[in-house]
């Protein structure tokens, strides 16, 4: 099978590659950027659990081809935290007991990046709408409704005293 | 006490750390030590794991429910570039045996099939290639001649299919495996004396936990030590070596199992087996590692994790003034193609089969029936969630019959507070509670009585608003004779009594201290109870306690996180290790203060002189003085060098089955209670149920950590919704699994959950377990159905629409009132 060579921005840091056309973006990320953060639950793109933010939207990386993301910005979960620092969100999941297991919980950040982006004080019915298109067993969703709901209070805050914007 | 009861000597409690108020860290809401690392995507899950060398596996599954198979080509497989080798079920046999059951006698199953399929799914040939593309690529140029056989769908006619519908010919002339019957008590007599007798078929499906990490294992082969080295995301992996060790022809010692980080369980992760043996047995061959992760669809048609399929023929015996005395059932169970379990999902259920009522005996007859159907494993509940909705049901159906109130014909049934620890027919007991106070909490928060009056205006109006109540047993903390305790009694297989939980403890010349764990993360919080139970009782700074997992020969003891065991057997644990490290720590911290080790005690993470402020060392200068200065102490053992421990806890209260299996002895005795009460509202043209409030209290005993609980009642519920209104198992005449997939297998998202939901807590602590803690996994479970059934049937009652059967999903939920309706209009 003919490679392709792709370039792509990932956490922040250019990328370069030489893939199978036919590599999920999910495959890429997690076996040749070796970035495992990002979870593969279904690999048919309903459980969310592979949603990576690609240029500002969160999107089934099993859904799309590596090579589809020629020049995209992608941010996984690994580009969350600074060092030690756990990014706002992270942080209100922490707190709020948003996660059990984990397997869910990079998807979910992403869809929360992506929802806080375009709308910094969601209500709880919008945020079960945002979140509606990822699945998790464990939690009842309960706890990530408040998590999400902790994080955008973090944000705005965050964005009222500096200019940290929510990546 | 019923006079079978009498040979059940309730054991003395061993507690040692009794329930009080003024804990520093037990009953903290404290944030999980596990999740930084998770949350940034550091969890380490199974398919993280990679080895040197390491190749990728892709099956070949089997397109039919049931069939010969004639011949496998793998000619054009093996030609594919990246292909490292092709295997049927036949060179597997010539490196592994059959898989292990605890069926007795057992049912053979290979992980690979051999001569014959029995269900979809069942995987006849695997490809190892350089990766899982390729592997894939050469999988399907398998090609597979088969003889279709007839498919066993249905529960009934597979009990009395013959020829060539038989699954297992070799094995067995029926596909029934097992049919026992037992009374315990005077069931008979109750029945005979009764005044009513209320009758009813209920017909609960199977369902699936469906994590959302499938299973997977890599596995490599030591062709001189004999040995393998397995990574897996089982639940179980410091006893699954004796278990398997016999399939992959190695001693127990020669497994080296290392756990991982793994994406929820439920139950469907507790052995995993059949994978480990599958992908090592292809190391083996293959003379290279591999790796194997289960895909979405082999999940659902391989993973042997599917639920309870019970069709249940019930009576309960009531006297006139509704006292319920006795209860009785015939149930036959799909078990589908195999049996590794046993019927240990019914010993299970016995436990609390009678639920929180004074039922003085109880009767059954169980059927253990193969069908061609992924076989069942254990999800959330196993198999006590089903006897919950059985036992509600009955309940619902005594009042409706008897023309009673349903709560207060339950308070009426209840076992009263001040008679625990009380013994139910089965042989279990219940070690404590205070049924009707969670009643009580539940109604004041659900504002009960305002509810019933807005239904019943709202019914008025025509809308189907109805209101369900459940209140149901939450056993936890099993002994394992419930693997065995129903199989016939001239073979009962395999009669385990241990489950011991296991800890290691030591304290770093640096001051930290380390943990060992034997039992993996699954999504529950080993490391946060461990650090709050051991901050508690050592007196030392939660962040101050760095954990590890054992791997299976590095470990000791270990059970695992099933049956909602692990918080109330680890902290036993942690009690025992405590006592021995607070000894070392005296006597080291003594010696040092040159004091005698009676005149000191452990404060703030020092040992220090009773009644002086100063006079005190900080544990880091104990462990590195007892690590480094060996000459600073008298000689003697008893100041070796350093301050480790490692400590088990064995079950807290259990006993064993009668001979004669008049009773089961006890096996589940701490016991948690939970009421549900739930409005629904039907939309009678869709057959779509809106959750309109919800109400959950729980009693669990002393909580360790109420938002860790809080987030198992939820994640529990969540589960039940799924299992009463949404998750269906879709099977086609030809044995044809039609959605195994998560588009078309409905589970609940954050849409269909309650908006409003109420959560509540009583704790009764448990006299017998350490601080009084008992398990809470598994409530949410089984709670949800009983009291949505019951909401349901009430937002219908007008209709005369009954419910005995779930799911009841939309479409079924419609057709049940369109064939109300044409009932009614004739």
């Amino acid at each position: 099978m003919t490679k392709r060579s792709i370039e792509l921005t990932v956490n922040g840091r250019l990328r370069k590659a030489t893939v199978p056309p036919r590599m999920l973006l999910s495959d890429f990320i997690r076996q040749e950027l070796s970035l495992p953060g990002t979870h593969v639950g279904c690999e048919h793109g309903v459980c969310g659990s592979c949603n990576v933010v690609v240029n500002g939207q969160a999107v089934r990386s099993c859904l799309m081809f590596a090579v589809q993301a020629e020049g995209a910005e992608i941010t996984t979960v690994e580009g969350l935290a600074q060092g030690d620092a756990l990014h706002p969100i992270q942080q209100a999941f922490w707190e709020e007991h948003g996660l059990q297991c984990g397997f869910c919980t990079p998807g979910m950040l992403a869809t929360a990046q992506e929802l806080l982006a375009q709308n910094p004080d969601p209500s709880d019915d919008e945020i079960r709408e945002a979140i509606s298109g990822n699945l998790c067993r464990c939690t009842g969703y309960e706890f990530i409704i408040s998590a999400i709901r902790s994080a955008a209070a973090k944000l705005r805050e965050a964005n009222t005293e500096t200019t940290l914007q929510p990546v | 006490m019923s006079k079978h009861l009498k040979s059940n000597v309730i054991p003395p409690s061993r507690q040692r750390e009794t329930p009080r108020t003024g804990l520093t860290w037990i009953g903290q809401s404290m944030k999980r030590v596990e999740d930084p690392r998770i949350l940034s995507g550091k969890g380490g899950y199974i398919d993280d794991v990679s080895v040197p060398g390491m190749a990728h596996a892709a099956m070949v599954s089997s397109p039919h429910a049931h069939a010969r198979i004639i011949r496998i080509d793998t000619t054009k497989a093996k030609a594919v570039p990246g292909v490292i080798g092709v295997y049927t079920g036949e060179d597997m046999a010539t490196v592994v045996e059959p898989c292990p059951s605890f069926a007795s006698p057992p049912i053979t199953q290979h992980a690979m099939s051999v001569g014959k399929v029995r269900h979809v799914g069942e995987v006849v040939a695997a490809v190892v290639a350089e990766d899982r593309y390729i592997a894939e690529d050469a999988a399907d140029l398998i090609e597979v001649d088969w003889e279709v056989l007839p498919a066993n769908v249905d529960l009934e006619t597979s009990a009395t299919a013959t020829g060539d519908a038989l699954l297992h010919p070799d094995d067995r002339d029926s596909n029934v495996a097992l049919d026992e019957s037992f009374s315990f008590g005077d069931v008979d007599q109750h029945f005979e004396q009764a005044d009513h007798i209320i009758k009813r078929q209920l017909r609960w499906h199977r369902s699936s936990a469906q994590a959302i990490e499938t299973c997977g294992v890599v596995a490599q082969f030591d062709p001189f030590k004999g040995g393998y080295t397995i990574h897996s995301n089982s639940n179980f992996y410091n006893f699954i070596p004796f278990v398997i060790g016999g399939a992959l022809r190695v001693s127990p010692g020669e497994l080296r199992i290392i756990p991982v980080l793994t994406g929820g369980s439920f139950g469907s992760k507790v052995f995993n087996h059949k994978i480990i043996i599958l992908t090592a047995g292809l190391a083996r061959l293959a003379g290279v590692p591999v790796k194997y992760i289960e895909d979405r669809l082999e999940h659902f048609t391989n993973s042997d994790s599917h639920g309870s399929d019970r069709l249940y023929d019930t009576e309960l015996a009531v006297t006139e003034d509704g006292t319920f005395k006795s209860l009785r059932f015939t149930v036959m169970d799909d078990y589908g193609a195999y049996l590794q379990f046993g019927v240990g999902t019914h010993g299970n259920a016995m436990a609390q089969v009678t639920g929180p009522y004074r039922i003085e005996s109880f009767g059954m007859r169980v059927l253990a029936v193969l069908t061609n159907k992924t076989q069942q494993g254990p999800y959330r509940g196993f198999g006590s969630e089903v006897t919950n909705w059985v036992m509600e049901r009955m309940a619902d159906a005594a009042a409706a019959e008897l023309g009673r109130d349903p709560v207060e014909l339950r308070l009426q049934n209840m076992i009263q507070p001040d008679q625990f620890p009380y013994m139910i027919p089965t042989g279990n007991i219940y070690d404590s509670g205070d049924f009707q106070k969670v009643l009580a909490e539940a109604q004041a928060m659900f504002d009960f009585d305002a509810w019933r009056d807005r239904a019943a205006a709202l019914r008025a109006e025509g809308r189907c608003v109805g209101i369900g109540l459940a209140t149901c047993m939450e056993r936890s903390v099993y002994g394992p004779t419930e693997w065995w305790s129903l199989n016939n009694r001239e073979t009962p297989g395999f009669t385990l009594t241990s489950t011991p939980e296991g800890i290691t403890v030591r304290l770093d010349p640096s001051g930290k201290m380390f943990v060992t764990l034997n039992s993996p993360m699954v999504g529950n919080s080993p490391e946060t109870v461990v650090a709050q139970i051991l901050a508690e009782r050592l007196t030392i700074a939660p962040e101050d306690i760095v954990f590890n997992y054992s791997d299976s020969q590095s470990g000791f003891n270990g059970v695992g996180p099933q049956g909602s065991r692990f918080t109330a057997m680890i902290a036993g644990a942690c009690v025992s290790a405590s006592i021995k490290l607070e000894e070392k720590l005296k006597r080291f911290g003594a010696h040092m203060l040159q004091r005698r080790p009676e005149d000191v005690e452990l404060r703030d993470g020092k040992v220090a002189v009773k009644g002086l402020k100063d006079q005190e060392k900080a544990f880091g200068e104990i462990a590195l003085t007892s690590s480094f200065f060996r000459l600073s102490f008298p000689d003697g053992e008893e100041f070796d060098s350093g301050i480790e421990t490692t400590a088990v806890y064995d079950h807290p209260l259990s006993t064993d089955p009668a001979e004669d299996r008049s009773h089961l002895g006890i096996f589940y005795p701490i016991v948690g209670h939970i009421c549900h009460i739930v409005a629904v509202e039907v939309d009678p043209g869709t057959g779509k149920v809106d959750i309109l409030d919800y109400a959950a209290v729980h009693d669990n005993g002393t909580m360790v950590n109420p938002r860790t609980l809080a987030g198992q009642v939820w994640g529990g519920t969540a589960n039940g919704i799924g299992t009463t209104l949404s998750e269906q198992f879709l099977y086609d005449a030809d044995g044809q699994f039609t959605n195994p997939n998560f588009a078309e297998f409905a589970m609940p998202t954050a849409n269909e959950m309650p908006r409003n939901f109420k959560l509540g807590h009583v704790e009764t602590p448990s006299p017998f377990t350490e601080y009084g803690i008992k398990g809470g996994g598994e409530g949410g479970r089984l709670g949800a159905p009983s009291a949505l059934t019951s909401a349901i049937e009430d937002a219908l009652s007008d209709r005369g629409v009954k419910i005995t059967s779930l799911p009841v999903t939309p479409p079924i939920l419609r057709g049940l009132i369109r064939d109300a309706e044409q009932a009614t209009t004739g």
